[in-house]
Order: structure tokens, then C-alpha cells, then sequence
């Protein structure tokens, strides 16, 4: 099925089944591997995305649901004011270690500032909870939330 | 010889007591309901309701078989997941022991590979084995007495096609007296109508199929209506809800707050078809399998004349069950009913990401809660149950399962998400405790 | 301060035959990376781990693989610190499949694992940064015709004292490159270091926060195609009947591969792989291990623990020690682990006749070129292995095998194919932490450890992984933190009884033998606490005599998590001391268990004596990971075997732990001048014992076996 969608901004076209879930046409059909294949189940949230501004996990979500209705991706949110903040304070506190889940992590936490400009520990919790790490950052996610929200400087 | 009189006279007082005994336990016949006059098979005028649709009715008996083994969903009980289809094995966990489904492929040893028509006939339309022990009404044999012969036959044509599995099932573990294969003669006896389809004349054709549907092969009562002490369906209170292997299977009557009513045909036909209905839930569970393997393959005409006969059953309310759905929940998590902490933790965690903090799902709605039965039941069965099994849905093409969390959740936390979730998303939330959680798993099928 | 690798310095750096620098692989199909040139040529290459042009661009050659544990960062601070270079312009390169060149010291094999990389490395990246420095020295120093001595080296560039006149290291490449190395040369004197002992800034992260960083699982070919496969689900079992009809049907599906014990569908991406291998109905010969249950496997562990052990250490008189004042004994038991690393397992293979080519990402570069070589049925030359940034290691992918199934896959395939493991596939194939009992009989005499005789029961880990390392029947790992355990104990006593677990794969995970060991002594050191009537922490202190490093993390810690302060009810403070890894670690955490026994993980401390800290935050980073990592293990962790085949599947019945439940961190680096000890697996090792005695101190419960049984915690119910 012919298929176009705006991916951070950019109008693509593709081909692919209605079925199949946006994170298998970003990394197999469009090269875009910014995006993670984690567990396939809506558990680790490493393939979140944003659809019209809201975190969603591709890994299930069917391609074929979304005409009309803008992607943006790890590799365009640093484009959005809440992203590039995010990146930012995820880079000064130095949160990352392996990183595979960061894609989703930073996706998650852009969500949650973009919506929550002043987020405390339950929007937080609310908001990150559905997304693993397991090299055990999330001390590190948590402060730099609140880093990016106050946009204090490390 | 007075005393003699005088037993005598007890004795036929005890005996009419007992006939209104078994009278008032017995109760109507699953169609009683319609009140309007029957006539044989063969007398009847109209459309013969029996068979398969017009587009099969050239087919062979293997694919007239196939059809309606799936209208009779043989294949969900006769086969334990992760092995083969037909194979048996699968365990039913009664108050009273397990009972275990068994082998249905052609294997003459394990399977019905020796079995003679009639041998078929008598399992099928009577409850009786090849050896002549009864069988136990988990087997549900007082629904498909209704079959015609042909059909039956057409079944076991289909069955005869299909490759033998050695596989023998595990014993049985009933416990006495339920262990006394003999006593179900009684049992069937009273409870068992052993009478073919029989059209009312009053009634559509239309109708007159979607009854044969729903009563003959889909068996939709051995769920939907309730038990009564003897372990039979309480025609009263037709289709007015059960609970059935640890599921709540809902009220499909025609009661407007509680039952199907307020549904339009549209959301019959869809929640027929693909095990889902936009802002009414989706199909899991028991039913959902009831979806996939069996409603889902029938012909639009079979869904549309089951959505008749549905209609036409009289209303039963479910007091239970609260008057309306709630509406959508709101959209941050600091808003509605924050009672249960754990209970949102455990959904912050492992729900929300298709859930959503609305309800509605970004995912699939499929996964959308607004609307859903289950989040509306103040018992939350069915929520606990999808949270403990999780739900493999084959249809639609791009259908959503859940993982099950059973294995890796506590009791404890289980009862609270389902509490959170029913208060969130329902209109009166549940009071699990742990321990409602813990036999709940004890009543699912494996 | 920033530093910033440039893309464009490192790409006109070069890339060596055979290297692929992990930060740039191609990122969109259509880009085939060409074969790189040689990264010595025209470049000072003093060794193995540095090549500088004559721009001035410094190249660090990475001979540990970087899996979140922030080694490339560490690596090239020790490098940089020694070589005087401009740490703004170095970039990096993973290296090469070479064992020569880039084995392990501590293990002869080219590996990254067991917190072994500073400490391994310290030595030969100090001399091969400095006798670099020394020839670029040299070099300046003859063309300025002068002496050696008075030049000095700095960011960079090699000053004369005297006349003050400077020479870049790009100025100088060529003409160091004619110097002959130093026979001997000096490593600074840590006082002098500039890098190191500074928190800088990891140089893989910028790349990590807007998805261009590239790990093995995103390697894109032209022409690829997406494979994924089925193994059998019992261990050991083999591929019966396929009926892969329906699976044909499916729209991308291209091709099944049936191997014997595998079976794969290739098709034009994932989904119709994963579609595919959803449809085919495979009859498995499951073969005996099908018989093999949790229960089985528990029973033969709990009988081989009673057979006489290999002592691996005896010190005073055990038997006189533990006849010695009250006895006292326990058993713990550790259960089966999966890795579940956050990247599934996966790799790209293009097998031609006569090559072989890999994108993965590996913690063993050149054990996975030989077995490569092997399935390919190539020689090992033949095979091209790019490694690429780890999600995620963990000890799973010190394994060849997911490299190994992919080759056997691609052997069948036309063109390149990228093998992705489904999370089940990952999870119900891993090779496992081993399962462990241990039995620990000591003796309490004046409030204090008389006897102590302790027994670990467990597979080998090393007599298969390393079988030169397994000496006498004892394996090193095995035993690892219990012959060293810290406390002055008179008669001590460790034996090891090789114990393999039927039908189940065991491997090394995140925390290695320590996790076994760590747990069983710090736990039963709070139970004897008790017995004694006296208060961990001061239980302890009493046995540290001689072990000033321990006594003083262990003093810290206690202040730093004001021990002994009054607790609500059900609340509880446990401490745990550990000397794994080479490192001296005190950690300390506070847990509350409610009435329910569901347990909230409320504040850790760790305090770290690691020897020189490279990077503190770094070594912070790592504990605080390492706690999490292995509260996750005790809280939830355990793999159960049902008919030879694994139970769990995903990260729904496989759980992790969420930010919703992470405690409080704080990890206190101590200024050390002793020698790098190891540190990404240390917080592992720290988390369960410490919470356990948390949970001992809140509800009297004395756990001994993990994961943690939360019913037995809840209030009324006895242990």
C-alpha cells in the first residue's frame, strides 16, 4: 500500500502493509534507525514517537491508521523548543550510558515538557514509567527533567 | 397394609415433588422464550434455517463441515494452546476438579479415528461416548442436539479430513460424586432437551436461522446464561450474564442499560465480526477466542440473522451492573479518582502506554477503555483476567494482543490495578482484594 | 567543558582495513560503505592505539568495546593524559578484530567484560600515550637541536623551555614517525594529571540524544534484507516437519531458511519477518531435555552441594574454628538470569563465495571472526567483523552466537540480511546466569567470626569461556569475592563444586561470581550480626581491622546514610561491603516493605574507593546504573524452566524495574592513589545484599533466596 506521511516536517512516501507498525517502516523502510525496536509489546518504550505531538509506541502501531497525522522522530525533536531543551540537559547531566533506550526516553520526557512546562515527581512518574532503561538511568532522567523544565545550567 | 398405603402415598407425593422439583430446576427450554408454534424440520415453509450459506451450498461436506465446526467453535476447547489444533488436552477448572477436552483429529487410538456415524451422532447430538459412558455437559451437548444429523455429519466429515494427532488427553481429576460417569445419565436425562432444531412458525426465516445459529452451534447460552444448582442454564434468566472459566461473560439480552438494547445493529454486526465495537470495548478472553475462531468466519447473512434472534430475547436486567459507561476519562493522570496508589503505579508502568490516561487509546481502538463493559463492571472480572492472561487476538488483520502479567505481578498489585482502572475508566470501581485475584487464576481454562 | 567529535575531522582521518568507526556508519540504505583506507598511512602510528596526521587530528584506537559503561571516554583519558594531546581533537575508532593487538591483558582474548577494562588497560594505555609523547618530543627536539629534556609537552604541542618555540603534534607526525620507540619510558606521576581525576564529558553521548548514534541492531546495506528466526524452544532440541504455506502468503515475505535446530523467514523488512515466523507451523523433535523443569534442576543442585568440594581456600583451622563458641548455618540459592539487554541480539551478515562480512556489536571481536569463519566455512581472514556501539552488553554478547546464527542464515541468503532477534527469541534463548546454592556454616565467639566455611555450588563459567583460566576443578569467577571476602576471620574455608545445570546454556551476566558470593556473605554477616546481638555495621567494623580501605568506605557510608537514625515501622537500613572488582564499595539502603510485602526502594548510598578514579562521574554513573540493575534482579528477576523450555517471554512477565521506583542515589567517590580497580559491575554486586538486610532490618524476614518472595513479607506470614 502506497502510503505518505510527514516524518519531522518532510512529506515520505512508502510502501508498505496497513498493518505493519510505524517502527519497521522508519528503520527497514526509510532508514531511520534513530528509533528503537526494544520489545515489540508497548513495554520498554524505545520506539516512542510523536504523533501530533503526543508519545506513542510505534512498535505497535499500525501505519495503515495514520494518514494525515504528522510524525515527529528522535532525529527531528530537537527541532521542537521542549526537545532541543531535553537533549540539552540530557547531555550536561550526562545521563546516558549505552543509550538504545535514550531515543525514547528523550522522546517521553520532550512530551512531557512540551504539555507539563514545570513537571514535578508524579508527572514524572506519570509520564516516563512506561520507559525501560536498563542500564538504570533514571536518577539521571529525573534530574535532568527538572534541569531542562527550570532551564538551569549545570 | 396401611403402613404400606401410607408409603405408598409418600412415595407419590415424593416423587411429584420431585417432578416439580426437577420441573422448576429444569425450567424452559433455551427458546421457550418465543412462544410461538413449532413444527418439524421438514414441515417447515420457509428458508430451511439449518445448513450452510447459499454460497457453500454446492460444497462438499469437508467444506460444509469446516464451516460450521467453526460456527460451533469445536476447535477452541478441543485444543490446548501451543499444541495441535483438535489435539484435546486443554483443562477446564471446575469448583469440583479439571476436566480435560479431548482428541478430536482421526486418530484411531488417542482420537475419534473409530468412530462410525452413528458413534458421532451419539456424542454429539446425545452426550454419549462410543463406549456408552455419558459425557460431562462441559461437552455442550444439550445445545447441539439441535444440529440435523447432516450437519453433525459434515462436522465429522471436516474432522475426518484433518491429520490424526496421537495425543491423549490427562485424566480427569473430579472429585467425588462428580466422578460417577454414570450419574450424568440422570443428569441428561432431565437436562438435555434431545430434540432436533425445531422452526417456530411465527418467526423469520431470518429469525428461524439466527436461532439455529446461536442455539445449535454457537452454544452462546453455556456462557451467557446462568447456572443453576444442578449445573443447568437457567432458561429464566436467558442470556443475563454468567460467570464462566473465571470470565464475566456479559449480559447479551435485550435489557437496554445492561444488555444488548442501546447496542445499534451496527455495533452487533462489528462486535460479531471482529470482536470489537467503536466506544463499546473489545472482545477478550473466552470471547475474544469465540471471535476468532468462530464468529469471524461466519457469512455476513449468519452475523445479521444471529442480530435478530439476539434482539428478539426478552430483557433481563443485571442489577450488578451499573445503568451507563462512564464517559472518557481526563487526560492527565493528576485528575479522577487517585485512591489506589499501586494500583496507578502498576498502570503508569505497564498500561498506559496503549491505554492511555483517557482511555482512549493513540494505539489501536481496540485498546480504547472508554466505553468497554469490562471497565464498567464494580466486579472488575474481566479487567483482572485480561491483566493476569493478557489477550491474543487473531481479527482484525492488524488486531492488538496484551501481554499477560500474571507471571510477574503480584496478586496484590493485580487487585489494585484492576480497582484503579475500573474507578478511572468506569463508572463505580471494584474492591478486589489479593485474594479475589488469587482464585481468579484458579478458574481459567489451560 | 564540550568536546566535540568532529564528523568531518574524523572522516577525513581515515578508516583502517577492516575498521568501522562506530559513531559513522551510514545511517540511510543506498550508502555502501566503501573499503576504507589504510589509517596508518601517512600518519604517525606509534602503536597500536594512537594515529595522529599532520592536521593535528588525533585518532584513539578503542580496544574495549563501549556499551554504556563510558569507556571509549575513560579510555581515551588515559591515552590523551599520557600523550599530552588536545583532547578537542581527538576522535575515535573501534578497533579491529585483532587479539594480537588488542586482546585483554587479564584474559589473553580480545574481550570487554568482568569491570576489567581500566584496570587491564592502565598499564599499557599509560605507555603507549607516553612513548608516543616521547617520540614527538624526540622529534621536535632534533629539529630544534636540542635536548629531550628541556622540551615539555603539552596540549598538543612540544614546547623548547628555553627559547619558548612550539611545534604542533600535527607539525611533527612525520618526523616522529622515524623515531624509534622508547625502551623504557616514564608514566606521569599522578599529581601531574591534567585529564584524568576530571569528570569530562563522555564523547559517545552527543550522538545519543538525536538517534545518529549507530549500534550493531541498525547496520543498513543496500539490497538487505530482514530476517528473523525461530530456535527450538526446548534446549537442545531440532527442526521436525515445516509447513511454511501460509508463511509464504504473506506480502514481503521472501524466503524461509530451515537449519537444524533453526528455522528463519527473510523477508523485505521485519515485520514480514516477524509476520512469517508467526505463520509457519513448525513440529520441533524436542529431544530429552524436554523432560527438564525448574524442579529437577533445583534438585540436582541442592544434592551436588553436599558432595565434597575443591578447596579454594583454607587459612587457620577450620574445624577448630567452627567447634569454636555457636554454630551456625544457612543455605542461598540465586536463580537462573536473562541479560535482556535493551538492544535484542542481532546482526547483519553478507556471506559471498569467497568473504565473509559482519555489522554487529560484540563484546568479543575476534572470537566472533573465528566463529564466524567457522559457520562461514571460510578462512578467518576472509571474515570483515565491524562492531558497532553496544544497547547494552551485560555479559550476553561475550557470546558468539547470535553472530553465528546469522551467518548460518545468511549462507542461504542472496545479498546481505540483517538477523533481528524478537525480545522472546532474546529472552528465551539467552545463555543464563547460572543458578547458585551456597552454604556458609561459621562460628560466633566474643561477638565476632571465629570460623567461617563457606560452599558455593554452580556451573563453570570459565572452564567453557576460558578453559586455561579453569585450573585444579576451580573456577576463578565462581569464587570470586568469597576467598576474598574482607573480614578478618581466623579459620577460613572456601570450597567450589562444579555443579553445570542440566539442558539450561550458563554465561556470564552483569555482576559475575561476585553477585553469587556478595550475597550470600553479606547477608549471613547480618544474621550472625544478630545472633551477636550487635548492629551490622559495628559487627563489621570489629573484623576490619587490617583492612583499612574497607573500614573507611565503610565509616562513610554509614555517616553519609546516617545509619542508626529512627526509621517509621517497617522501614530498614541494610548495609552491604564488598570487595569484588578490585574496588573497596560500602552501600547502604533504605527500604520500606508495607503490610502486603510489596517493597519501596526509598535511598541508597554507596560510597567507592576504586584506586584513581578516571572519570568520578563516570564511576558514579556506573554505580548508580548497577544499583538499579541489580535491584531489578532482586525484586523481579528470575528465568523458570518448564519442559526443557524457558517460561518467560518479554518484558511483561520478565520485569524491570520502572523511574517510578528508583530510589534516591548517592555515590561518594573517595580520592584514592591506589591503582584503577573495576567499577561497571560493582553497584550489581552491592544492590541485593543491602536490600535484603534493609528488609531483614524492617520485617525480621532473613530472605535467602532471590528474586525477593514478597508474600513472605507481608505482615502475619512467617518466613
Amino acid at each position: 500500500m502506497a502510503t505518505t506521511l510527514t516524518i519531522n516536517g518532510e512529506a515520505k512516501s512508502f510502501d508498505a502493509p496497513a498493518d505493519m507498525p510505524l517502527l519497521w517502516v522508519l528503520r527497514d523502510v526509510l532508514g531511520m534507525t534513530g528509533t528503537k525496536f526494544g520489545c515489540g509489546i508497548a513495554q520498554c518504550g524505545a520506539c516512542t514517537v510523536h504523533i501530533d505531538g503526543q508519545p506513542v509506541r510505534s512498535c505497535v502501531l499500525p501505519v495503515g491508521s495514520l494518514s494525515g497525522r504528522s510524525v515527529t522522530t528522535i532525529e527531528g525533536i530537537g527541532a521542537t523548543p521542549a526537545g532541543a531543551k531535553v537533549q540539552k540537559a540530557w547531555l550536561d547531566l550526562e545521563v546516558i550510558q549505552c543509550g538504545y533506550c535514550q531515543s525514547g526516553q528523550v522522546m517521553s520526557a520532550a512530551a512531557l515538557l512540551a504539555a507539563t512546562p514545570n513537571p514535578d515527581d508524579s508527572d514524572i512518574d506519570a509520564a516516563m514509567s512506561g520507559n525501560i532503561c536498563r542500564c538504570g538511568t533514571y536518577v539521571r532522567i529525573r534530574a535532568a527533567i527538572k534541569q531542562a523544565a527550570s532551564g538551569r545550567q549545570s | 397394609m396401611r403402613m404400606l398405603r401410607i408409603l405408598a402415598g409418600l412415595a407419590v407425593i415424593a416423587l411429584i415433588a420431585a417432578g416439580i422439583a426437577v420441573w422448576i430446576i429444569r425450567g424452559p427450554g433455551p427458546l421457550a422464550f418465543a412462544g410461538g408454534p413449532m413444527v418439524a424440520l421438514a414441515d417447515f415453509r420457509g428458508a430451511n434455517p439449518t445448513g450452510v450459506p447459499a454460497s457453500l451450498a454446492k460444497a462438499s461436506a469437508v467444506e460444509r463441515g469446516e464451516y460450521l465446526a467453526a460456527a460451533a467453535d469445536c476447535m477452541v476447547c478441543h485444543t490446548k494452546p501451543g499444541e495441535k489444533e483438535y489435539a484435546g488436552g486443554l483443562g477446564f477448572k471446575l469448583p469440583f476438579g479439571t476436566l480435560y477436552s479431548t482428541n478430536i483429529t482421526p486418530d484411531k487410538e488417542t482420537g475419534i479415528g473409530n468412530y462410525s456415524d452413528q458413534d458421532f451422532l451419539n456424542a454429539v447430538q446425545h452426550g454419549r461416548r462410543r463406549d456408552g459412558a455419558m459425557l460431562y455437559p462441559a461437552m455442550p451437548y444439550t445445545s447441539y442436539t439441535y444440529l440435523t444429523d447432516e450437519d453433525t455429519l459434515a462436522i465429522k466429515a471436516y474432522l475426518f479430513s484433518l491429520p490424526p494427532v496421537r495425543a491423549s488427553a490427562p485424566e480427569n481429576t473430579l472429585g467425588f460424586p462428580f466422578n460417577q460417569r454414570w450419574a450424568m445419565w440422570f443428569w441428561s436425562t432431565v437436562f438435555s432437551p434431545n430434540t432436533r432444531y425445531m422452526p417456530d412458525t411465527s418467526k423469520s426465516p431470518e429469525w428461524n436461522r439466527g436461532a439455529y445459529l446461536v442455539e445449535a452451534l454457537a452454544h452462546c447460552g453455556e456462557c451467557h446464561t446462568p447456572r443453576n444448582i444442578a449445573f443447568a442454564l437457567d432458561n429464566r434468566k436467558k442470556f443475563a450474564g454468567a460467570i464462566t472459566a473465571g470470565w464475566r461473560a456479559f449480559n447479551i439480552s435485550s435489557d437496554k442499560a445492561t444488555g444488548l438494547g442501546g447496542w445499534s445493529d451496527d455495533d452487533l454486526i462489528s462486535y460479531l465480526s471482529i470482536g470489537h465495537a467503536k466506544d463499546r470495548g473489545t472482545a477478550s478472553g473466552p470471547m475474544g477466542e469465540a471471535v476468532d475462531h468462530s464468529l469471524s468466519k461466519l457469512a455476513p447473512e449468519d452475523i445479521k440473522a444471529i442480530v435478530v434472534f439476539l434482539r428478539s430475547v426478552p430483557a433481563v436486567a443485571s442489577p450488578d451492573l451499573p445503568a451507563t459507561t462512564a464517559p472518557a476519562a481526563p487526560a492527565s493522570h493528576r485528575e479522577g479518582p487517585t485512591a489506589d496508589a499501586r494500583g496507578k503505579i502498576v498502570f503508569q508502568q505497564a498500561c498506559v502506554s496503549c491505554h492511555g490516561w483517557s482511555g482512549a487509546s493513540l494505539v489501536s481502538s481496540m485498546a480504547t477503555l472508554t466505553g468497554s463493559w469490562a471497565v464498567n463492571d464494580p466486579g472488575a472480572t474481566n479487567v483482572a483476567q485480561i491483566v493476569i492472561s493478557g489477550t491474543k487476538r487473531h481479527v482484525p488483520e492488524d488486531a492488538l494482543s496484551m501481554p499477560a502479567f500474571g507471571a510477574s505481578y503480584s496478586d496484590e498489585e493485580i487487585a489494585a490495578v484492576a480497582n484503579y482502572v475500573t474507578a478511572r475508566f468506569g463508572s463505580k470501581g471494584s474492591k478486589l482484594t489479593a485474594r479475589d485475584i488469587a482464585e481468579l487464576r484458579k478458574q481459567t481454562a489451560q | 567543558m564540550t568536546i566535540d567529535i568532529s564528523r568531518r575531522a574524523v572522516l577525513t582521518g581515515g578508516l583502517a582495513t577492516g575498521f568501522l568507526l562506530a559513531f559513522h556508519m551510514p545511517l540511510r540504505a543506498g550508502n555502501e560503505p566503501v573499503q576504507p583506507p589504510d589509517v596508518t598511512e601517512g600518519k604517525f602510528a606509534p602503536n597500536a592505539f594512537i594515529r595522529i596526521d599532520p592536521a593535528g587530528n588525533t585518532i584513539l584506537i578503542m580496544p574495549q568495546v563501549e556499551m554504556g559503561q563510558g569507556i571509549y571516554t575513560s579510555i581515551a583519558m588515559i591515552l590523551a593524559e599520557e600523550l599530552d594531546a588536545d583532547f578537542s581533537r581527538v576522535s575515535l575508532l573501534a578497533a579491529p578484530a585483532n587479539e594480537k593487538l588488542y586482546a585483554n591483558p587479564d584474559f589473553g582474548v580480545q574481550a570487554t567484560g568482568g569491570s576489567t577494562s581500566v584496570r587491564a588497560f592502565w598499564k599499557p594505555l599509560r605507555t603507549a600515550g607516553a612513548s608516543a609523547r616521547a617520540m614527538l618530543v624526540q622529534a621536535a627536539a632534533e629539529q630544534w637541536q636540542v635536548e629531550p629534556a628541556s622540551c615539555t609537552a603539552s596540549n598538543g604541542e612540544v614546547m623548547h623551555q628555553g627559547s619558548g618555540r612550539k611545534l604542533s603534534y600535527g607539525a611533527l607526525a612525520l618526523a616522529a614517525s622515524s623515531q624509534t620507540p622508547p625502551k623504557d619510558v616514564a608514566v606521569k606521576d599522578p599529581k601531574d594529571f591534567v585529564l584524568i581525576g576530571k569528570s569530562l564529558k563522555r564523547l559517545d553521548t552527543p550522538e545519543k540524544v538525536n538517534g545518529k548514534a549507530v549500534y550493531g541492531i541498525d547496520a543498513m546495506l543496500p539490497g538487505m534484507k530482514f530476517a528473523t528466526l525461530a530456535q527450538c524452544p526446548v534446549f537442545g532440541g531440532k527442526v521436525g516437519r515445516v509447513d511454511d504455506s501460509a508463511a509464504k502468503k504473506i506480502p514481503g515475505v521472501r524466503q524461509i531458511v530451515v537449519l537444524d535446530d533453526t528455522v528463519a523467514v527473510v523477508g523485505d523488512h521485519m515485520w514480514a519477518a516477524k509476520k512469517g515466523l508467526e505463520a509457519l507451523k513448525i513440529d520441533w523433535n524436542e529431544g530429552p531435555n524436554a523432560k527438564i523443569g525448574s524442579a529437577e534442576i533445583w534438585a540436582d543442585l541442592r544434592a551436588a552441594i553436599e558432595k565434597d568440594g575443591v578447596v579454594a581456600k583454607s587459612e587457620g583451622d577450620i574445624a577448630k574454628g567452627l567447634a569454636t563458641g555457636d554454630k551456625f548455618e544457612a543455605s542461598f540459592e540465586l536463580p537462573f538470569l536473562a541479560h535482556a539487554t535493551m538492544e535484542p541480539l542481532s546482526a547483519t551478515v553478507h556471506v559471498k563465495p569467497d568473504s565473509c562480512e559482519i555489522w554487529t556489536g560484540t563484546q568479543i571481536m575476534a572470537r566472533v571472526q573465528s566463529e564466524a569463519a567457522k559457520a562461514a566455512g571460510l578462512p578467518v581472514e576472509k571474515v570483515v567483523v565491524n562492531n558497532h556501539l553496544l544497547g547494552g552488553g551485560f555479559g550476553r554478547k561475550l557470546e558468539p552466537d547470535m553472530v553465528v546464527a546469522a551467518v548460518r542464515i545468511a549462507k542461504q541468503v542472496d545479498g546481505p540480511v540483517k538477523v533481528v532477534w524478537t525480545r522472546e527469541e532474546d529472552i528465551q534463548h539467552d545463555i543464563y546466569r547460572p543458578v547458585y546454592r551456597d552454604t556458609i556454616a561459621a562460628s560466633l565467639s566474643g561477638g565476632k567470626v571465629v570460623g567461617w566455611k563457606y560452599k558455593i555450588a554452580g556451573a563453570a563459567i570459565l572452564a567453557r569461556w576460558l578453559p586455561p583460566a579453569f585450573q585444579k576443578g576451580i573456577d576463578i569467577d565462581a569464587v570470586d569475592s568469597a576467598v576474598d571476602a574482607p573480614y578478618d576471620i581466623p579459620n577460613f574455608h572456601v570450597e567450589y563444586v562444579r555443579a553445570e545445570p542440566p539442558a539450561v546454556p550458563t554465561g556470564f551476566w552483569r555482576g559475575v561470581g561476585p553477585n553469587n558470593n556478595v550475597f550470600a556473605t553479606e547477608c549471613f554477616m547480618d544474621e550472625l550480626a544478630r545472633k551477636a546481638g550487635k548492629d551490622p555495621v559495628e559487627f563489621r567494623r570489629s573484623m576490619l581491622a587490617t583492612k583499612p580501605r574497607f573500614l573507611s568506605v565503610l565509616n562513610l557510608a554509614a555517616e553519609k546514610a546516617n545509619w542508626g537514625q529512627k526509621l517509621p515501622p517497617r522501614v530498614g537500613q541494610g548495609v552491604c561491603l564488598q570487595p569484588s572488582f578490585a574496588s573497596c564499595i560500602a552501600t547502604v539502603v533504605e527500604a520500606e516493605v508495607d503490610e502486603h510485602g510489596e517493597i519501596k526502594l526509598r535511598r541508597a548510598v554507596s560510597v567507592v574507593d576504586t584506586g584513581i578514579a578516571v572519570n568520578p562521574d563516570t564511576i558514579m554513573a556506573q554505580i548508580e546504573g548497577g544499583l538499579i540493575f541489580g535491584f531489578t534482579a532482586a525484586l523481579y528477576g528470575e528465568i523458570t524452566i518448564d519442559k526443557g523450555r524457558v517460561r518467560q517471554s518479554n518484558f511483561n512477565d520478565y520485569r524491570m524495574l520502572r523511574i517510578d521506583q528508583a530510589p534516591k542515589i548517592e555515590v561518594h567517590v573517595v580520592k584514592s592513589g591506589e591503582a584503577p580497580g573495576g567499577i561497571g559491575e560493582a553497584g550489581v554486586t552491592a544492590s541485593a545484599p543491602a536490600l535484603r538486610n534493609a528488609i531483614y532490618s524492617a520485617t525480621g524476614v532473613a530472605l535467602r533466596r532471590l528474586p525477593i518472595d514478597r508474600s513472605l513479607l507481608a505482615v502475619g506470614r512467617k518466613a
